[in-house]
């Protein structure tokens, strides 16, 4: 803690850098009256803009005691090297104080949450596409003399508040201003609204002021690689539980997982089929010394024929929408208790999910008749907006999930499956001479996603990949290659990366 | 009704005698107004000079007890012709805008103004919208107070030193006849300080005198051969006037010692960040005691020859510490000493850069320069100064910089353009890209992804007539896009009439969101809202009908998005001639939530029924496509990491910022998407027969849910 009756020849400057909306204002006002409260001259900026339309905002305090009853001048925007407090309500804009030069290794404390808002350049790529917090944990460790970082925003959200409170509390508590806590706690006080949960939102950035929990951030938890239960809890179940354990420990977690999957999508004897082709797939490995290369192929496969199995169809959509499991946890969300709870679905069907929904050959002749597609189309394409919690609404999606029952004898299921065939046929049959491009080929399958136009464009973009394999066969890196282009599949919604990625290949 | 409360503020106006104020620049600079007894104010919202607008719009009651005139102008144009009313009678007034897009707009008005010259007080504060946070072109509004000779005062970013400039601006301009710009740039605006308040005057001439006593003089009117008296008399009378007021009166300060080797010449706005680089350079203290001579331009228009001179004289060099492009004062400075033959050397812009703000780091690099050039000695043993350099060239920091990803200003959580936009991205897959011409407002996020519409901007109201060249026979039609704000600033008459007139063959898009958004919610012609004060709810449709539009089409919900979709389509492909108007109107959801959101609390509290509604996605039937984000862009429509071994990509997920706007099912819907998307409606405080509805529903649900669940193997996928 500073000796604040000390006098000073500089001032302290504070830098916030927080998202529109996030309530960066409250928090300078905040600071600002702290330091008037305790005799100081504190002088506050920002350059909000349109930039309060959500958009990074950047705040800026300077504060210093009068001399001999002289103000003194304090400056209007930060000098880069000389900030004392840099505080970011998010951590990505942590990052960018970073970036900014507001941060150095001689003096600035840096106050952050670790919680992410994701950017629209982060989330609307197809696939992932998240920025790495170990980036941000880098950069800091070599541009901060001290770091002071957990998920306020939980902080807050626990306390009822908003982040502001615990960004205080941090501040307070870490002891980089000259004043005693009373005082921030006076000036949340004075504030009139909210103030018992701002209170406790502070109370818990106080305490906390000592943590720094960026080193464990990660764009995502740790796969979880379970080890096979002891017991699925049925005898029927356990013994395809002995089944599994028959495979390669590589494959374990996820092949129980996919078992589960496609004993929940059809029934009982189509987790058979799915562990039967896994098997399958699994002594083609044995047969290349899958061993030596941990039996990725297996492992690979275990994951992506238990999504190509459990394809996402109209019957699917229809069961998990009429779960108890969801109606609970809809109403917990939403603390419905006993209040009424209604939810609208938006489902807008076209003539091609009616037509998967025929039995296979008669199927086959309605989709190749252009004239009838149409027909059906006028009739069915318009978007439904169907209430699963009235009697009506209920009862018609019931009524579809329960098609279940016929599904392999339908459409779709002999479309899936023939894919299917293919798509494994091309990944055994390339096994033997390029281990590695027939473990990418299994993993191509992730493309394959999303509904009606969602899902033909991935189908295309898997079926541009797959015109890859053979210039890729004689390639001993042609496994990575086809790594290199599944990601490029991902990166825009037209596939102009990967037709990029494609040329490149083509060239190689 | 803005989009926050000022009340707080307006009791800051009422502020008395020897009272401390404290708050925000702009305000103090609205309570120097009402200090200075000013009969009328006037303005165009806009950032930075917003809240002067809003908290006198909110101290209404107040203005009135002070006899005080307020109004909301429609345009900048419109409040720089409201000056006129000091041009024949002793009357203060005084407007405001953002500069330079405003002063542009007035520019007209503010010619002819100071053309024939004013008898009261005419004071125009300009929020120069300059350098980081501005929204607009990079300009000064130096070259218009110097073309039409008006003043322009620069003051101290300090609150004192702005209340006292604003008061002495009104003095200035009825001693030398000429209208008074006060510029203060966005951090001055939004500057925290305090000052210590006087009483609040009350015109000394009011109005009400005015109209009942008119007076009439042609020479003060811009037509010859006035008009060339009027020139004249700029530079032989008021000119002169002008620089004796800024003398006597001591506006410009002289700071540190009286004499010295080297000086600097700073523009009032830039002295703060002088005196931290001086600081910094170890020549000043923290409180302004500076080693360097200072003379600060509080008036940077005119110059006072006389000051300049004095202070020049004895010095080697000076610097001109001067912000933007061209560099007006120091070629000024080098002409006044040319001619008197004055061989102190001017130093400028060639240590300071031509272009671009006077950041901390600018400043000092710029006054470093100019030390080590004019005079080293003064810099001595040379603190180290604060550099962030070997940080920013640091690996870890330079492979940063490729990861934290942009984040500009979009839509809000719940905008009713976003589904405008949505549906325009739905079109464009139909009919291939259109060329768009934006315009000013909060549409124009639609040039940012993930919407990337937008392909120019002609400056505010000019969207529809930015596209009037485009008026040919071709395979595709000119899409223009305008805001309700632009609509009623002169998008009517520049756009719209236009385009009728010309019979111009493009769809024009007018984007009515009941407030004026992008500035803070002011009310406008068209707002729904009723508003005592204003006469609100006039029809954009009836307005373009009434210049003779044919083709319009009013859609009252945008977040409806296929017909927002096919409206748009029938737009671009209907053989109707002339322009195809399509008004697309919803509320702000800021304000409406502003509005809405406590009525609702309160009547869950007083226990009336209440519909609280939510989207939500099931994150089992999302597939991590993200194709609905890349046609909403929402806030609270983000990613989210499953704990499912069987998936690779985030999917969608909804978050509690969610305000059931309805976008998200529409366009899911519209766009044939996917059927993740669902909307919860809980109903709070039901009837006693809504709660026996959904009892018995829930029964039947339950029993149908359980019989099936006996039947089969059920794992839930989230815990797979």
């Amino acid at each position: 803690m500073f000796d604040s009756s000390a006098p000073r020849e500089k001032p302290i400057t504070i830098a916030i850098l927080a998202m529109g909306g996030q309530g960066g204002g409250v928090l300078t006002d905040w600071i600002v009256a702290v330091a008037e409260a305790n005799g100081w001259y504190a002088q506050s900026t920002s350059v909000p803009g349109v930039a309060q339309r959500t958009g990074a905002t950047l705040y800026y305090i300077e504060m210093l005691p009068p001399k001999d009853g002289h103000a003194p001048v304090l400056a209007l925007m930060p000098t880069p090297g000389d900030v004392d407090v840099v505080i970011a309500a998010e951590l990505m804009e942590a990052g960018r104080s970073i970036l900014r030069g507001l941060a150095t290794p001689d003096r600035t404390l840096l106050i952050t949450s670790t919680h992410r808002a994701y950017a629209v350049a982060e989330k609307e790529k197809p696939g992932e596409s998240i920025a790495d917090p170990q980036a941000v944990n880098a950069a800091a460790s070599t541009a901060v003399r001290r770091l002071i970082a957990f998920d306020m925003e939980k902080a807050a959200r626990q306390a009822g508040t908003v982040i502001s409170a615990p960004l205080l509390g941090a501040l307070a508590g870490a002891g980089a201003l000259p004043f005693p806590r009373e005082s921030f706690e006076a000036v949340i006080g004075a504030g009139g609204k909210g103030v018992e949960a701002s209170l406790k939102g502070f109370s818990e950035g106080f305490a906390r002021a000592a943590s720094n929990e960026l080193p464990e951030a990660q764009i995502k938890p740790p796969p979880r690689i379970a080890a096979l239960p002891e017991t699925l809890g049925s005898g029927e179940l356990d013994k395809r539980l002995a089944r599994l354990r028959a495979l390669p420990v590589e494959a374990h977690g996820v092949a129980l997982a996919g078992l589960k999957r496609c004993i929940d999508f059809q029934d009982m004897a189509y987790g058979d089929a799915y562990l039967a082709r896994l098997e399958g797939l699994f002594a083609q490995d044995m047969k290349q010394a899958g061993a030596s290369k941990g039996f990725a192929f297996t492992a690979t496969a275990a994951k992506y024929l238990a999504n190509a199995m459990a394809y996402d169809d109209v019957i699917g959509v229809a069961d998990r929408k009429t779960r108890a499991t969801r109606f609970a946890r809809i109403a917990s969300e939403m603390k419905a208790g006993d209040d009424p709870l209604y939810m609208t679905e938006f489902m807008h069907p076209r003539a091609e999910e009616m037509v998967s929904l025929l039995p296979a050959g008669w199927g086959r002749r309605v989709s190749a008749s252009p004239r009838w597609m149409a027909r059906i189309d006028r009739l069915v394409n318009r978007g439904r907006h169907v209430e699963t919690a009235t009697l009506r609404g209920f009862l018609q999606l019931y009524l579809v999930s329960g098609l279940r029952r016929f599904r392999r004898k339908l459409l779709r299921h002999e479309n899936e499956m023939r894919h299917l065939e293919d798509w494994l046929g091309l990944a055994v049959r390339t096994l033997p001479e390029n281990y590695d491009l027939a473990r990418a080929i299994l993993a191509a399958r992730r493309l394959v996603k999303g509904y009606s136009d969602t899902h033909a464009r991935g189908l295309s973009k898997f079926d541009r990949v797959m015109s890859a394999v053979p210039l890729l066969l004689a390639r001993d890196d042609g496994g990575q290659w086809m790594d290199r282009l599944i990601s490029a599949a991902l990166k825009d919604e037209d596939g102009s990366a990967l037709d990029g990625a494609l040329k490149t290949v083509r060239a190689l | 009704m803005a989009e926050r409360s000022f009340a707080r503020e307006v009791e800051d106006l009422r502020l008395g005698e020897g009272q401390e104020f404290r708050g925000e620049g702009i305000l103090a600079i609205t309570k120097a107004l009402l200090q200075s007894g000013v009969s009328y104010v006037g303005g165009y919202q806009g950032s930075p000079i917003s809240h002067l607008m809003d908290v006198l719009a909110d101290a209404s009651d107040y203005m009135a007890e002070l006899g005080v005139h307020f109004e909301s102008s429609a345009s900048e144009a419109t409040a720089a012709a409201m000056l006129s009313a000091s041009v024949m009678y002793p009357i203060r007034g005084a407007v405001t805008w953002k500069s330079t897009a405003g002063t542009n707009v007035a520019s007209d008005a503010l010619s002819n103004l100071s053309s024939g010259g004013v008898n009261g007080g005419a004071v125009i504060i300009i929020g120069e919208d300059y350098g980081e946070g501005s929204s607009i072109m990079q300009e000064r509004s130096h070259a218009f107070a110097m073309k039409s000779q008006i003043w322009l005062m620069d003051p101290r970013p300090d609150l004192p030193t702005m209340v006292h400039t604003v008061e002495k601006a009104f003095e200035l301009s009825e001693a030398s006849n000429t209208p008074v710009m006060v510029e203060v740039r966005i951090r001055g605006c939004h500057v925290h300080g305090r000052f210590t308040a006087k009483d609040n005057r009350k015109p000394s001439y009011t109005l009400k005198q005015a109209l009942e006593n008119p007076v009439r003089d042609v020479n003060r009117i811009v037509l010859p051969p006035a008009s060339f008296i009027h020139e004249k008399m700029k530079i032989e009378k008021r000119w002169p006037a002008a620089v004796n007021f800024v003398k006597e009166q001591k506006l410009n300060e002289f700071f540190g010692p009286e004499t010295g080797e080297v000086g600097i010449i700073c523009q009032g706005g830039m002295y703060n960040g002088v005196i931290r680089a001086l600081q910094q350079l170890g020549l000043s203290d923290a409180y302004g005691s500076t080693r360097v001579p200072l003379y600060v331009l509080n008036v940077t228009y005119p110059l006072v020859d006389d000051e300049i001179n004095t202070f020049c004289a004895g010095k080697t060099a000076v610097v001109v510490v001067e912000e933007g492009q061209p560099e007006f004062i120091e070629q000024a400075l080098n002409t006044m000493l040319r001619r008197r033959d004055l061989n102190t050397r001017v130093s400028g812009k060639d240590v300071f850069p031509m272009a671009g703000e006077y950041t901390a780091t600018v400043m000092q690099k710029g006054l470093l320069g100019f030390f080590e050039k004019h005079a080293p000695r003064l810099l001595g043993n040379r603190p180290p100064l604060p550099d962030a350099s070997p940080v920013l060239n640091s690996k870890e920091v330079q492979a940063l910089a490729s990861v934290v990803p942009p984040r500009p200003p979009g839509f809000c959580t719940g905008c009713p353009e976003r589904p405008i936009f949505a549906a325009m991205k739905l079109v464009e897959k139909e009919l291939g890209p259109h060329h768009v011409s934006a315009d000013i407002g909060c549409h124009l996020f639609s040039i940012l992804p993930p919407f990337n519409i937008g392909a120019t901007t002609m400056g505010y109201c000019l969207g529809p007539a930015a596209a009037s060249a485009s008026n040919v026979k071709a395979e595709k039609r000119v899409i223009s896009v305008m805001g309700d704000g632009g609509f009623w600033h002169n998008g009517l008459n520049s756009s719209v009439g236009n385009a009728v007139f010309n019979k111009h063959d493009g769809v024009m898009l007018i984007v009515d969101n009941y407030y004026s958004s992008a500035t803070g919610g002011q009310d406008i012609l068209s707002s729904r809202a009723e508003n005592t004060k204003r006469a609100t709810n006039n029809s954009i449709v009836d307005a373009v009908k009434g210049v003779g539009a044919k083709w319009v089409r009013q859609i009252d919900r945008t977040y409806d998005v296929v017909k927002m979709r096919d409206t748009l389509r029938e737009a671009l492909t209907t053989d109707e001639p002339g322009p195809k108007i399509i008004v697309a109107s919803s509320e702000c959801m800021l304000n409406k939530q502003r509005r809405v959101k406590p009525m609702m609390d309160k009547a869950e509290k007083v226990g009336e029924p209440v519909l609280r509604q939510r989207f939500g996605v099931d994150e089992d039937i999302c597939t991590g496509d993200h194709a609905c984000i890349r046609l909403s862009g929402c806030p609270s429509l983000s990613v989210k990491h499953l704990d499912d071994p069987l998936r690779d990509d985030p999917v969608a997920s909804i978050d509690n910022s969610c305000v059931a706007c309805g976008n998200c099912g529409d366009v899911a819907d519209a766009a044939v998407l996917c059927p993740s998307f669902y909307r919860a409606d809980v109903l709070r405080n039901p009837s006693g027969w809504e709660r026996f509805k959904s009892r018995v529903r829930r029964a039947v649900i339950s029993f149908l849910q359980r019989s099936r669940e006996k039947r089969r193997i059920m794992f839930d996928r989230a815990a797979a």
